[in-house]
């Protein structure tokens, strides 16, 4: 399959996403330049960390106004599914893809260190291959990581299961001194309402490889990459882009699975 | 004409730089502060000739860009 890493002025851990996707994983990825409107045929698209046009204003919010916002907008309309990593995420949030916002660290302080978060929903393509309750360790940095929404909509969340990551400790309690930020419940990582845009603070394409501390971010990509090879996305998706039928490489064709 | 916007976080929503603030008057003697709110302020020229269409561009600005409306208002001042 085919990742699409978006690449605004100062992403900082496109490239990593790419490694992640690219050498780690073994899958194709393209970067995909803020200023174009192609995907490129891209499978799944990242919106990756980084400080994009130097988090000026506010985080994401000039990120949101790039071109390439509109197709990753209809791309998730289609049903295609997008992660958004830290800034990524900031970005969704600026963009109206995802509920909140995001306020300064309670810490007032960068945060740079490996976090413990429980995967609390299975049913996204980003969570599918992992168990419910399983806790991942996975780094976060981030300045602005503290979620914040208004109660009602922090309750319609919870009702809706779409608190997908929650900040725990490593026996997986979501006690206060877990959460880095502040953020309200823990909220590490959340969903849209049709469930394929998801987004979290952490950064699991840091946490691909055990040199680098940990591999356990890798499951997020195997999710996804098994959502596209069941077909769970793609017949929707190769809709959208008008993709001819031929899926690539040893895919099984995604209509037939989908039916 | 000038515009000048306000940008506060709304009073429901902690604002950590302020409370740093305000931890740092106290802890420089200004014992009597009691809380401190940090917000944006920004300076905008247009193109405009009238006071109304200054405000509802500014406004719309607002609106669109400067502030974020989950967790900030704004207020506007023609100048």
């Amino acid at each position: 399959m085919r990742f699409g890493i978006v690449v605004f002025p100062g992403s900082n851990c496109d490239h990593d996403a790419y490694h992640a996707a690219k050498h780690v994983l073994g899958q194709e990825a393209e970067l995909l330049w803020h200023k174009d409107r192609d995907l490129k045929g891209s499978d799944c698209i990242i919106l990756p960390g980084g400080f994009a046009h130097g988090d000026y204003l506010r985080t994401g919010a000039i990120a949101r106004f790039s071109p390439i916002m509109q197709s990753v907008k209809e791309f998730a309309a289609a049903g295609g599914p997008v992660l958004g990593i830290c800034n990524g995420f900031q970005v969704l949030l600026e963009a109206g893809f995802l509920p909140g916002a995001m306020l300064r660290n309670r810490s007032v302080r960068f945060q740079c260190e490996h976090v413990f978060v429980r995967v609390e929903q299975t049913d996204t393509p980003f969570t599918l291959a992992c168990t419910r309750g399983q806790v991942l360790k996975i780094p976060i940095a981030h300045g602005e990581g503290n979620y914040f929404a208004a109660p009602g909509v922090i309750e319609q969340l919870e009702r809706e299961r779409r608190v997908i990551f929650r900040y725990v400790n490593a026996s997986a309690e979501a006690v206060e001194s877990a959460n880095p930020n502040g953020s309200i419940a823990a909220i590490g990582g959340i969903c849209n309402e049709e469930r394929n845009v998801v987004a979290l603070m952490p950064h699991p394409e840091r946490a691909c490889e055990l040199a680098l501390g940990s591999s356990d971010g890798l499951v997020i990509f195997e999710s996804v990459i098994q959502a596209i090879r069941s077909g769970r996305c793609a017949a929707t998706l190769r809709h959208a882009q008008g993709r001819p039928e031929p899926s690539r490489g040893a895919s099984p064709p995604a209509a037939a699975l989908v039916q | 004409m000038k515009a000048r916007v306000y940008v506060t976080l709304k009073p429901s929503v902690f604002d950590p730089q302020g409370k740093t603030i305000t931890d740092a008057l106290q802890s420089i003697g200004y014992a009597g502060v009691e809380d401190v709110r940090q917000g944006k302020y920004f300076e905008l020229e247009l193109a405009t000739t009238t006071p109304e269409a200054t405000r509802s561009m500014a406004a719309d600005i607002a609106d669109k860009l400067l502030a974020n409306p989950v967790i900030e208002s704004y207020r506007v001042e023609v100048v």
